[in-house]
């Protein structure tokens, strides 16, 4: 697996997980309405209310197929590899695929398929898993159902929507909580799903060419896990709290977990150290995700291997990793490996020693 | 020395072949073109094409698509709309006897019967591909976890195979003793008819695309690898405790599509650059036809004689190839 697959043949792929209600009809309707010059086949769960007359929306009932791999968490969307294969046939007839999954969905399998199936991965990319959620009834959703926690624990992009039906505090402790289980997703606010769409879409997420950074409440400038609200104007307003943000950058060993009081919660860890030796780094990790890859929802890393001038980014859900060189070190840039894990029933104080094992001497 | 006519095309082949003595081209993007005194396109479906098959009789093309209706195209240019399951994607359509056709979407099935009666065959998970029986009107369907027969004509009872994982594309041996498809996973299953015991074909570095019997039904013929892999059927046990046969080798190229000659023990296989060879069964002798092109060859068909062949590419190069001038 590589980085360097031909990006400008593959089609970008946009994951829009969410519940009932929360708010992915609306972005739907507006993805295929508004006038963007991008064209979009869309594979829904069902035709529903999205009123939209397009012979490019196709309705996919889920059908889950386990790998004969011996891997028990492999497992792609079969009716996904068929419509996907498709829509290949017409590939002049559009730009992009978004799929909607239903509100109970694990976004997992969808993301393997484009991981796992040589011939979706030949002509599609995933792009990024986006996760709306209704400030209103979230709370509740994250109390009652794991999938609600997994939708939000495994998306890149998070749309905090209906804000307007919340009070400002209220709002706040969503996003604290929303925060909790995943610090690294990109926040935005809004009312009827008034994202601007290239907030949305064509993220990059999954590539690792643009793994950039792994700080949660980003401190420089490139790429930070801001969130914005109706009235962004995309300068980085940090109006979120800074509560978690305590990290020594220049120490080896630093953790920080987030906790919560439910044991079995979605929760991240991010591992730093400096110079890694690979020799030890590539046999920890593929034990890692074999042994533990059921209950890692997503994985990201920055890596700095000792006499290699190159970053080296890595990424995974689940059992699947793919990791490749990006580009060289800047001068100003320091050489520091940074790992985060986002998963649930993880035994972080083994992960944080056995990862502090394979620092270069 | 063979010679390639090129024939204009628009879109994704997702089929070629002929009808009668007219090449056919059926395109992703809607096009049906009928090469043979001149060329004639059809636009049968509103948008896209997502399949299509030779009627039994050998003059019929049905085609399926994404307005969820289903054609029969005629090579003087005229279709006639056979079923309609509105805002479907009918992506599985296969050529029964006696103008019967199947089709299905999702977890269903339909056998459209030629006098209009239709018959609804609901499977708990994956329709994945299905065939007609050479005799009868049998129909078998590849789902999740095995195939099932299903006798169209009758309500009896279906039989039920079961192979754990996701089977695809599936067809009978000729002689109707062997039952075979493709997997998710890259091999093929097989079920011997008589007693269902299970057969594993595998070793492929890629998924089993395309698949044809040769002329005799000796060998099964499949894309998937780096040479087209023939598997014996000649045997009561079929290809089990067999190797097969390994035709046209080229290191570092998948073969994406195979064509067995109708009459002689010859396979045409097409290659993932766009080139295209023919090889013999017998000793391995190849006469390449068609150098690379500019995408992988989708589909492949002989002519009844098996003078022409008629192939297109995913780039929508497509062409007749003629062996004798």
């Amino acid at each position: 697996m590589s980085a360097t697959q031909d990006a400008q043949a593959q089609i970008p792929v946009t994951v829009l997980t969410g519940y009932l209600g929360a708010g992915k009809t609306t972005l739907l309707n507006r993805i295929l309405t508004e006038s963007h010059g991008q064209r979009y086949a869309v594979i829904v769960n069902e035709f529903g209310e999205v009123g939209i007359d397009n012979d490019l929306l196709v309705e996919s009932d889920e059908e889950i197929f386990e790998m004969n791999n011996g891997c028990i968490c492999c497992t792609v969307r079969g009716d996904l590899i068929r419509t996907v294969q498709n829509l290949m046939k017409r590939k002049n007839a559009f730009d992009a695929i978004i799929v909607e999954t239903t509100g109970v969905a694990d976004p997992a399998p969808v993301a393997q398929t484009f991981f796992m199936d040589d011939d979706v991965r030949a002509s599609a990319r995933l792009d990024a898993v986006v996760a709306v959620v209704d400030a209103r009834h979230v709370m509740q959703r994250l109390e009652d159902t794991e999938e609600a926690e997994d939708q939000v624990a495994f998306a890149d992009v998070i749309l905090i929507n209906k804000t307007d039906l919340v009070t400002p505090e209220e709002l706040a402790t969503v996003e604290a909580r929303i925060r909790s289980i995943n610090p690294y997703a990109i926040l935005h606010r809004s009312e009827r799903c008034s994202v601007e769409l290239g907030q949305v879409l064509d993220r990059g997420a999954f590539d690792l060419d643009r793994i950039l950074s792994l700080d949660p409440h980003f401190l420089g400038d490139s790429d930070p896990a801001h969130v914005c609200g109706p009235d962004c104007d995309h300068d980085h307003h940090h109006d979120h709290d800074h509560h978690h943000h305590d990290h020594d950058h220049h120490g080896h060993g630093h953790h920080h977990h987030h906790h919560d009081e439910n044991p079995h919660s979605v929760k991240s860890i991010s591992l730093t150290a400096g110079d890694l030796n690979p020799d030890l780094f590539f046999p920890w990790i593929s034990q890692v995700t074999q042994v533990q890859g059921p209950n890692i929802l997503r994985l990201k890393g920055i890596l700095a291997f000792k006499d290699d001038p190159q970053r080296y980014v890595i990424q995974g859900v689940h059992m699947i990793v793919e990791g490749d060189h990006q580009r060289d070190w800047k001068a100003d840039e320091p050489r520091q490996s940074r790992l985060v894990f986002i998963g649930r029933d993880l035994n972080w104080d083994v992960l944080e020693q056995s990862f502090q094992a394979c620092i270069a001497q | 020395m063979p010679t390639v006519a090129p024939v204009n095309v628009d879109g994704f082949v997702v089929r070629a072949g002929f009808l009668n003595d007219h090449a056919f081209f059926a395109s992703g993007e809607g096009d049906v073109v009928i090469a043979g005194q001149g060329e004639t396109t059809l636009r049968p479906h509103k948008s896209g094409l997502l399949a299509a098959e030779v009627a039994a009789d050998g003059v019929g093309l049905i085609t399926s698509g994404d307005d969820g209706c289903i054609y029969r195209c005629s090579p003087d240019g005229s279709f006639e709309l056979v079923a309609e399951r509105p805002r479907k994607w009918i992506d599985l359509i296969a050529a029964g006897p006696s103008g019967a056709v199947a089709f299905a979407s999702g977890r269903v099935a339909w056998v459209r019967l030629a006098d209009g009666q239709e018959k609804e065959f609901q499977h708990e998970r994956a329709v994945g591909g299905l065939a007609f029986a050479p005799k009868g009107l049998r129909l078998a369907v590849s789902r999740y976890d095995g195939a099932t027969l299903w006798w169209a004509g009758t309500d009896s009872a279906p039989a039920e195979l079961t192979w754990k994982g996701a089977h695809l594309g599936i067809s009978f041996s000729p002689d109707s003793k062997f039952l075979v498809t493709a997997m998710q996973e890259n091999a093929l299953h097989g079920w011997r008819l008589s007693d269902s015991k299970d057969m594993r074909m595998s070793g492929y570095p890629a998924k089993v695309k395309s698949f044809s019997w040769s002329a005799k039904g000796r060998y099964l013929a499949t894309s998937g690898a780096n040479a087209a892999i023939l598997w014996p059927y000649f045997g009561k046990n079929g290809p089990m405790g067999q190797s097969p046969l390994q035709l046209g080798s080229r290191q570092g190229l998948l073969v994406t599509a195979v064509s067995c000659h109708p009459v002689e023990d010859v396979t045409a296989v097409g290659y993932q650059d766009g080139s295209i060879a023919m090889c013999r069964i017998e000793d391995k002798a190849e006469v390449p036809l068609r150098g690379p092109g500019e995408g992988p060859v989708s589909s492949i068909g002989w002519d009844r004689d098996g003078f022409r062949l008629a192939f297109g590419t995913e780039a929508g190069e497509a062409g007749v190839i003629s062996l004798k001038d």
